[in-house]
């Protein structure tokens, strides 16, 4: 059975659009590895960056390794609050990935659902869904996730906030996605209903919900994808840029935009190792992330194919 | 809205023509950048260093303090006496004008002591306790107090007097509140006696001034020879420092720490370093029976000293002047600074020591810790955020786990005036009188209100630390006119409020103006813009 999967796998038009381009395997191996190091990383860093007790501010502003000064006890420095930035930024790729993917999950289940039954229902649904969407659109994503943050901050107490800060970027990132989602739903869901085997299941008698999601989703399931791919990297830059701007997670606790906003600080005084090596991670996770995004539209698309 | 109103008052405009077909047939640009904006052109607006500072070129006080020594001179008035005890003389100067030309007489000076206790004036405390200012003729003022005070005229030289007719004619006879309300006349021109006129003004982009030709202090008029200042506010600091290096602007204040050293090495521009009178410290609540922002329920930790005196110990001055600060700070065991009358420099900070911090903490009933919410400005103080941050791993260390809730200055203070009720926050402040009176009831007194419900005493003490003997000192502090007697109940006033430990001390800043070569300018102690002492080349 599984060989079977896998077999169907190797065998399929994807797969080998995948293998024929070396960028597309490149990005998803850097993804993989970036992926794995977040999810291992209590193990393999040096120290809990999380943890300010541990920090000592008489190791801040260390330099890297092979600069005179540097130790191996911080191969790539340390912050202004002594945080060594090897494992600073593997705990910072933790909260970028988990703000990504939960994030881009929300707006997908969120979207998927409206847009379903703003284009199978019709009428009346199809219009407040649909114009609610307009409304949004005006607006950047960057400032609903602004005023949603803005707003749980203002009811919440710091410590409270600090707890379920991860969430509520989610919330707020996720709120400010989702229409791209529906509107790509509805779409394709007024091109499928009036297919044959949509009417078929609609003489036999089946109800709206299991059309919907039995007969017609798998089927728009493609530009999802696609999208879904795309909106990880603009969530991960969207939750970088919060945190940047510092309404984010907590500075206790710094995602890979905290740390380019601390090091943003010393870029001038010569202390660049700790924005530059946040920065580079966060421009190859959103360039890798990318370039997979953009091999799947293409391989999804059939006039390419 | 177009801001060139000020212009359209013709003496102004004369005035301006006169300047530039004169003698001063070369202009001198300063272009001045701070982090922030002048909150409004009307002087009683907020009671805040840079707006005072920014205004304090435009219009003047009775008093005046030398921007180095801070020295108390005459300004608007020649010279003052106590001449009852609750009854002050001013004697005027006479032939100075307004700079539209209007003569500057008693009138203006009752007008001025009205305005600054009315609307959104933030400076009503300038005047407090004074029941009136009488004319007695056209240049001699009385003030009638409430109580004796021999330190009326301390802060008066940021109590800037205004033109009685020009309110009147404008319709700005208050002071608005610019966030709230519409702007009046006030909010977006000035008309003082200065050294400098207001030309341009737009808020948070650009206002400019030019040299008032016509100022009265002759002597000053030597001291510098700028013919027009630029002052534009720039946020980003590191932007700042950038556009000082390029030659785009003349002084930056403030300069990043950490970049002091490559503006020294540009050979562009020079850091010039000073003292400031500001003390960062934190502070507590001590006085609610349970904190707000805390897990322990039903006490309040804050209540006992070993607690406060745990905080004190477990943290690490020296390393937040070293590492944080980059020496640039002088770690303070007073709530004032060398320089303020009060100091005592043979007063020593309590060791840092997490052991005995730790164990004072078992003492006290918190083997385990507890935790706390710190509240602090992170646009406000230099390296505020940093410091806080560090105060937080610090007192990890010792296993109370802080949870750090900086916000911009925008936000955090309100965010200690509206409920007051702050668990554990950051603040910094300077005593514009140069007194040490002016903390003991602000900062330290215990929080009183008047008969209205406002508060008057401990205005500023968010954490409502009290000992009534020390508010029964600061008020014969107040009334005292033997300076021995006056210094030694200060001493003792100080004194109990070491003893209790009832806020943190941490250090006074330094102040860091960045400096383009062909400029020379004098840093203030107060982090006072004074543009009457710059020379550019």
């Amino acid at each position: 059975m599984v060989a079977q999967r896998l077999n169907a796998i190797l065998d399929s038009d994807l797969w080998w659009s995948f293998t024929r381009s070396k960028v597309v395997v490149g990005a998803a191996i850097v993804t993989l590895l970036l992926f794995v190091a977040a999810l291992i990383a209590p193990w393999i860093s040096l120290q809990d960056p999380w943890d300010p007790g541990a920090l000592q501010l008489i190791n801040s502003r260390n330099p890297p390794v092979w600069i005179e000064g540097g130790t191996w006890e911080f191969p790539l420095g340390t912050d202004n609050q002594g945080r060594d930035m090897y494992s600073a930024i593997l705990y910072g790729l933790r909260v970028s990935l988990v703000v990504g993917f939960l994030a881009v999950i929300f707006a997908m289940v969120l979207g998927i659902l409206l847009g379903l039954a703003s284009g199978y229902l019709g009428g009346m649904t199809d219009t407040v869904i649909m114009r609610v969407a307009d409304v949004q659109l005006t607006f950047p994503a960057i400032l609903i996730a602004l005023l949603i943050g803005g707003i749980v901050r203002g009811v919440m107490t710091p410590a409270d906030f600090e707890a379920v800060a991860v969430y509520v970027l989610v919330l707020s990132i996720g709120l400010s996605q989702w229409v791209q989602f529906a509107r790509t739903v509805r779409g394709q869901t007024l091109v499928e209903k009036n297919k044959e085997y949509v009417q078929a299941a609609r003489v036999i008698g089946l109800p709206a919900r299991l059309i919907m999601l039995r007969h017609v989703l798998p089927n728009v399931m493609g530009p999802v994808l696609v999208i879904a791919t795309i909106n990880l990297a603009v969530a991960i830059l969207t939750e970088a840029t919060l945190s940047f701007l510092g309404v984010g997670v907590p500075a206790t606790r710094p995602s890979l935009g905290t740390l380019i906003q601390i090091g943003n600080g010393f870029l001038f005084s010569g202390e660049w190792w700790i924005v530059i090596f946040p920065g580079i991670t966060m421009a190859i996770l959103v360039l890798a992330v990318n370039l997979l995004g953009d091999w799947l539209r293409d391989a999804l698309n059939p006039k390419l194919r | 809205m177009d801001m060139r109103s000020v212009l359209k008052t013709g003496a102004c405009a004369a005035v301006l023509a006169m300047a530039a077909g004169g003698a001063l047939a070369q202009e001198k640009v300063l272009r001045w950048s701070s982090q922030g904006d002048a909150f409004s052109m009307d002087p009683y607006v907020r009671n805040e260093s840079l707006t005072l500072g920014v205004m304090s070129n435009v219009y003047e006080g009775l008093t005046r303090r030398d921007t180095k020594t801070l020295e108390i001179q005459p300004g608007l008035a020649i010279k003052w006496e106590q001449q009852e005890p609750t009854r002050w003389r001013f004697w005027l100067r006479q032939g100075v004008k307004f700079h539209d030309g209007r003569p500057f007489t008693a009138d203006d000076v009752v007008f001025s002591f009205n305005r600054v206790k009315v609307g959104a004036s933030d400076l009503k405390t300038r005047v407090a306790g004074i029941k009136e200012a009488k004319k007695v003729d056209d240049f001699t003022v009385d003030f009638i107090t409430d109580v004796p005070n021999p330190i009326i005229h301390y802060e008066w030289d940021t109590w800037y007097i205004l033109s009685a007719s020009w309110a009147k004619e404008n319709h700005a006879l208050e002071t608005v509140d610019v966030t709230k309300t519409t702007p009046n006349f006030a909010s977006t021109s000035a008309n003082g006696t200065g050294a400098y006129l207001l030309t341009y003004r737009e808020a948070d982009v650009r206002t400019e001034f030019a040299v008032n030709p016509a100022w009265w202090d002759a002597e000053g008029k030597k001291k510098f020879n700028v013919t027009k200042v630029i002052y534009r506010p720039i946020k980003n600091p590191a932007t700042a420092v950038a556009a000082l290096l390029s030659g785009q602007i003349d002084v930056v204040e403030p300069v990043p720490v950490q970049d002091i050293d490559r503006i020294n090495k540009s050979g562009q521009a020079k850091v010039q370093i000073g003292p400031e009178l500001r003390t960062i410290f934190l502070g507590m609540d001590t006085d609610r029976n349970e904190l707000v922002y805390s897990d322990v329920k039903g006490k309040n930790p804050f209540k006992d000293k070993r607690v406060r005196q745990a905080f004190y110990q477990a943290i690490d001055i020296e390393a937040i002047k070293t590492k944080i600060m980059r020496g640039l700070s002088v770690p303070s065991a007073m709530m004032i600074g060398d320089g303020v009358n009060g100091y005592d420099k043979s007063i020593k900070r309590l060791a840092y020591d997490p052991a005995a911090a730790k164990k004072l903490l078992t003492d006290a009933g918190y083997p385990n810790g507890f935790s706390v919410t710190l509240d602090c400005p992170n646009d406000r103080y230099v390296n505020d955020e940093a410091i806080c941050q560090a105060v937080v791993g610090m007192l990890a260390r010792i296993g109370v786990k802080v949870t750090l809730n900086a916000q911009s200055k925008t936000i955090i203070f309100p965010f200690y005036a509206a409920k007051r009720d702050t668990s554990f926050y950051m603040l910094g402040w300077t005593p514009g009188s140069v007194d040490s009176w002016n903390v003991l009831y602000n900062i330290v007194g215990s929080v009183k209100k008047d008969s209205q419900g406002r508060i008057v005493r401990g205005l500023f003490n968010y954490g409502a630390w009290s000992s009534p003997q020390l508010d029964d000192l600061t008020d014969k502090i107040l009334v005292e006119t033997d300076k021995a007697k006056r210094d030694a109940m200060i001493s003792q006033a100080w004194k109990l409020h070491i003893d209790d430990i009832g806020h943190l001390p941490l250090h006074q800043q330094a102040l860091a103006w960045g400096v383009r070569n062909n400029v020379s300018v004098v840093v203030s102690p107060f982090n006072r813009y004074d543009w009457s002492r710059v020379m550019v080349k």
